[in-house]
């Protein structure tokens, strides 16, 4: 890996880090509404893997998917914008923080359905198997996610039909806040072995660890050896989202895991080390990095909301000749449906 | 710079927070992400942590307070900056979205505006639509639904039973009818004049008032009135009418003149069939039939009785029919062939001395007649003034049947009759 | 025209789909092992007619749906067989939080052109087997709910709906497979969202679909005995629904009773009641009435069955009850 593209993974990590931080900062200050799950801690685990694939690989992630979405190239103004629910987002203000989307960079999309995003990375594999595009699909996912019955549902059928995908364990140890061992019966390798499938462990806190596993993975499923396996063991500094007082981890524990922090350690063991940056440059990185998020923020604040008229976009995608009838879309708006005084809900 | 630090939202469904404790106190430095309080909510205890480097210069609001999200709590500063007094910064709302729903349309005007409380009447939407469109008092209307309500079929069927077949005439078309309900053609009452604020009784409507109002509405809503008058020169007349009296006193006749106006009427009506006739939405109906209406004045309000073929009827059979017919009609015992099938109808108020008056025509009529006091007045007659005895007619056409030429020839026909009464008699 | 069953013409739809598009698939439980083809014998044959596009799955209903979405996003058309409209609550949030959220909510950047077909239906199998869903399917925002009554109705729906680029549920059902009507050879597409006349008349408007059309047409028949000619507007798309016929024939007969084999709380027939009472409330002689399932869990005992279900006597009884003022 040239030099150049290590200090690339040091500023998405980075950017990663700092666009987070910003998050919170903004869902304090109500910018930004509902859930927020911050990807701190976790930011090798997306550069490190997106690194390893070709960009017409289809990548599919669950909700905590800011660092994916910025690890795939969407830019920090839309990815905020977004969190804002502005009409410049990467969904137009539609899906917010959980539904991060860019379908033209091969990323289908954050789920917020524990586990409901495997059959459809499954299914995306399927279909690159039957139209024989050569494509690799990446389906990451948290540990809380690798009980429920789609697991087990997507890896039987990922394993018997033999498609390329790499099943993704973002491992962070905690199911929202139920510690691994509370909610799992196995070791997680275990669960690979239940389906004979290819699987391995790795550091999830070391960019290049990642990144190499990422690529073995792909070069199994792209020459037709099927599914594998990698369980990615890692940390998030923060709680589950904004809301998680995160009182179930110790400050012992947290403070550990941070001082295996991936981007320090990144800068310290790699870059700096072996000479490939000066401490000046990596403040460098930083001061450009805090720009930009600066200017993501004030990208968003200032994008304008969508607009109303567009709400019934792309209900269907396909349109229907008798839809100025249809009870459930045009009409009701018009007729009425009067809001009552006493619906408002406390 | 100093920075306010506000009540931070910490999850979705989070409006305020209560301050649990200050984990540094003023005068103590900060740093970017280190946790300076811890917050209450309903749910939960959370830190905050501080989103700038400084000094926490000031501590606005002190454990135990209960702050809305966005409200300061404190402030971080430089050491030597100069903090003002906090002011509480306000909660961002959010933006204002213009409800997608419109207010529902106005409430139609139902059928029967005039129904009250106490007398709701029940009737299915499309019959009140219908009952609306085609003029029908619902009240009036029998329903033979659950509970009495009035359904589409009921409306039609009493529009129906109410309109004169226009081809045959003799099935007795009930007009201004106190005992029957039916009613001929509908229309609603006028919507009430608004209420007024002397003092008095409101009198109950009467079926027969009822009947009156509906009608006399219809017609003036519905048919185009014009309106031509006449004075007639009553001497001959009324000598004639002693005459005959005198010879029939023995039999008890007594014509009167409003006798002699019917018979003046239905022969001039033979000569007019358009004045013999009713609008028929897509045709002029020509009735075979001469039938004399008139107007009958009884207690509580006024009847129309029918002088049947009347063109073909003597003067003293004209008259002894009369007698009966408005005698039965001041006594409520009218039959049914006593009323309704008429194709003209004369209004008489001569006994009430007035110069002259207009009527309202007696749909399905094309024309009414109104007949004034026969009195005595200066006239010129061969550049003499004279007295004579006159008698104003004031004919009101249809103007969708006839129009005033032709109602001006067929009104100087029976003022021709009427100034040359032996032609009533021959 | 020739006749041919709703299975036949079922499998035809998916035959003529399959030659002219390579990408169309068929997946589901035993669509290619049990008894040749499909629990119910409407994919029978094809997997040999077309090697590698017929394929038999686990019995995992979410991945079933959740990979035939996936797929469907990844360039193929999707047909997910699922044995029967009960086993599509293992797969409702693949339904719900997936497949009718994907376009919407992505902003137009996803598709998925998918079908599930599905039956309806009873034969003494009990609560858990015998049940009705149409409500809830039409109940939700970006879903096409079809559920076609005849041959013909189904074979041009389906193709429609393998065509269409957002996702289909079709609704079949268990006792019309076998049920006999014309199919013309020639080809043709029937629109999703296009409610048709299947009967006119002028006394009473009947607004049904699938199984309970073919009931109200057989009332319709008794009625017709007795003097009562009874409109039927089936519906043939629950989603998007389309009230036209059903508007204007009310605004005709003044008359309209909803027929259902479903729940009737918070059916769809509510539904449509409501609806048309909003916009046609003036041309109503009658309240509008409902013909719908009793609500209990399926019995098994057939006397307890057959009474839970609405069949063609309750229509006939609901039509005369209205004709007699007793609504």
């Amino acid at each position: 890996m040239d030099r150049d593209t290590l200090i690339s993974l040091y500023r998405q990590m980075l950017l990663i880090r700092v666009f987070e931080d910003r998050a919170a900062e903004m869902y304090a200050k109500a910018k930004i509404a509902g859930f927020l799950h911050l990807y701190n801690g976790q930011e090798a685990i997306a550069v490190g893997a997106v690194s390893a694939l070709a960009p017409d690989d289809e990548i599919v992630v669950n909700y905590r998917d800011h660092g994916w979405a910025l690890a795939r190239g969407c830019t920090a103004r839309a990815v905020m914008a977004e969190l804002f629910g502005r009409a410049t987002g990467t969904t137009g203000g539609r899906g917010g923080s959980m539904h991060l989307v860019d379908v033209k960079r091969h990323f289908w999309g954050g789920y917020a359905i524990v586990g409901g995003h495997l059959p459809l990375a499954v299914g995306l594999a399927v279909a690159a198997q039957y139209l024989k595009t050569g494509r690799v699909t990446l389906c990451s996912m948290g540990d809380g996610s690798t009980n429920i019955g789609t697991f087990h549902a997507a890896l039987n059928w990922a394993k018997l039909w033999n498609v390329p995908i790499i099943f993704l364990v973002e491992n962070n140890q905690y199911a929202m806040g139920t510690a691994y061992e509370v909610h799992s019966a196995v070791p997680m390798l275990t669960k690979a072995a239940g389906y004979d499938m290819y699987a391995e462990e790795v550091d999830g806190m070391d960019v290049l660890v990642v990144h190499e596993a990422v690529c073995r993975a792909a070069e199994r499923a792209r020459r037709g050896d099927g599914p594998v396996f990698l369980n990615a063991v890692t940390y998030r500094y923060r709680g589950h989202s904004m809301a998680d007082p995160d009182v179930q981890r110790s400050k012992e524990e947290i403070a550990e895991w941070r001082r295996r922090d991936p981007i320090t350690r990144f800068a310290d063991e790699v870059l700096l080390k072996r000479e490939l940056a000066t401490p000046e440059e990596l403040a460098a990185i930083r001061k450009s990095v805090e720009a930009e998020v600066e200017d993501a923020i004030e990208f968003a604040d200032n994008s304008p909301e969508p607009p109303l008229e567009s709400l019934y976009d792309y209900i269907y995608m396909q349109p229907v000749s008798h839809m100025q009838i249809s009870g459930s879309l045009i009409r009701p708006p018009k007729l009425g449906g009067r809001v009552s005084p006493n619906g408002k809900h406390h | 710079m100093a920075t306010n630090i506000t009540m931070p939202q910490m999850g979705f469904d989070m409006t305020e927070g209560t301050i649990a404790a200050w984990l540094k106190k003023e005068g103590d430095p900060v740093t970017r992400g280190e946790a300076i309080a811890e917050i209450e909510t309903d749910k939960t205890t959370i830190q905050i942590e501080a989103f700038s480097d400084g000094i926490l210069r000031k501590i606005v609001a002190q454990p135990g307070q209960k702050v809305p999200v966005g409200e300061v709590i404190a402030i971080i500063a430089d050491p030597n900056e100069v903090v003002e007094a906090a002011s509480p910064s306000p909660v961002e709302q959010p933006t204002q979205t213009p409800a997608l729903v419109t207010p529902p349309a106005p409430t139609p005007v139902t059928a029967s505006g005039v129904v009250t409380e106490s007398d709701r009447v029940i009737a299915t939407p499309v019959a009140r639509r219908i009952a609306q469109e085609r003029g029908v008092d619902l009240r009036l209307v029998k329903g033979t639904g659950p509970e009495g309500r009035i359904t589409k079929a009921d409306v039609e069927a009493f529009i129906l039973s109410a309109t004169p077949a226009p081809t045959k005439v003799e099935p007795p078309a009930p007009v201004v009818v106190p005992p029957p309900p039916p009613v001929p053609v509908p229309t609603p009452v006028a919507a009430p004049p608004p209420p007024v604020s002397v003092s008095g009784e409101k009198q109950p409507l009467t079926r027969m008032r009822q009947t009156i109002a509906t009608r006399m509405v219809a017609s003036k809503q519905q048919v185009p009135h014009f309106y031509i008058t006449v004075s007639v020169e009553m001497d001959a007349a009324l000598a004639l009418r002693e005459q005959i009296n005198a010879a029939l006193q023995a039999e008890g006749v007594k014509v009167s003149v409003n006798d002699m106006v019917i018979r003046a009427a239905a022969l001039a009506l033979r000569r007019f069939p358009n004045l013999n006739a009713s609008f028929a939405g897509d045709g002029i109906q020509r009735h075979d039939q001469v039938n004399v209406g008139v107007a009958v004045s009884v207690p509580d309000g006024l009847v129309t009785v029918t002088v049947r073929d009347a063109d073909k009827k003597s003067l003293r059979q004209i008259s002894l029919e009369m007698a009966g017919l408005a005698a039965r009609a001041r006594e409520g015992k009218m039959q049914p062939a006593d009323y309704g099938g008429q194709t003209f109808t004369i209004s008489n108020l001569g006994m009430y001395r007035v110069d002259n008056f207009i009527a309202i025509v007696n749909q399905p009529d094309a024309a009414i007649l109104a007949v004034a006091t026969a009195q005595p007045a200066p006239v010129v007659r061969e550049g003499q003034i004279v007295i004579r005895t006159m008698m104003n007619m004031t004919l009101s056409g249809d103007h969708r049947v006839t129009d005033g030429a032709e109602a001006a020839q067929f009104l100087n026909e029976i003022k021709r009759l009427l100034e040359n009464p032996w032609g009533l008699v021959l | 025209m020739p006749e041919i069953t709703y299975r036949e013409a079922l499998k035809r739809a998916l035959r003529e789909e399959m030659q002219r598009d390579p990408t169309v698939v068929i997946w589901g439980e035993d669509v290619v092992a049990y008894a040749g083809g499909g629990a119910y014998g409407v994919t029978a044959g094809l997997a040999k007619e077309f090697p590698g596009r017929v394929r038999d799955t686990p019995i995992a209903e979410e991945a079933i749906i959740g990979i035939g979405i996936g797929a469907a996003m990844g360039g193929l058309r999707t047909v997910c067989e699922i044995m029967t409209v009960n086993f599509t609550l293992v797969a409702w949030d693949q339904i719900v939080n997936h497949a009718a959220k994907q376009s919407h909510m992505f902003n137009g950047q996803i598709k998925v052109p998918m079908v599930i077909r599905t039956p309806n239906g009873h034969g003494r199998t009990a609560a858990t087997h015998s049940q009705n869903f149409d409500a809830w399917f039409a109940s939700i925002p970006s879903l096409k709910v079809v559920a076609p009554a005849t041959p013909y109705d189904a074979k041009g729906l389906l193709k429609t709906a393998i065509r269409d680029d957002d996702p289909v549920v079709f609704l079949e059902h268990l006792q019309l497979y076998s049920t006999r009507g014309e199919v013309p050879d020639e080809e043709y597409l029937i629109p999703i969202g296009e409610a048709d006349y299947k009967r006119r008349g002028k006394d009473v408007t009947i607004v049904t679909w699938g199984r309970m059309t073919v009931e109200s047409l057989k009332a319709a028949r008794i009625l017709a005995e007795e003097g009562i000619e009874v409109e039927i507007v089936d519906l043939r798309t629950l989603r998007p629904l389309d009230l036209s016929l059903a508007l204007e024939s009310v605004r005709k007969t003044n008359r309209m009773i909803v027929v259902e084999e479903g729940w009737r709380t918070g059916g769809l027939g509510a539904e449509i009641a409501a609806s048309v009472q909003e916009v046609a409330f003036n041309y109503l002689d009658a309240p509008i009435a409902r013909v719908a399932g009793l609500e209990v869990p399926m019995p098994y005992a057939k006397n307890l069955e057959r009474a839970t279900l609405p069949f063609a006597e309750d229509v006939v009884a609901a039509v005369r009850a209205m004709m007699q003022n007793q609504y």
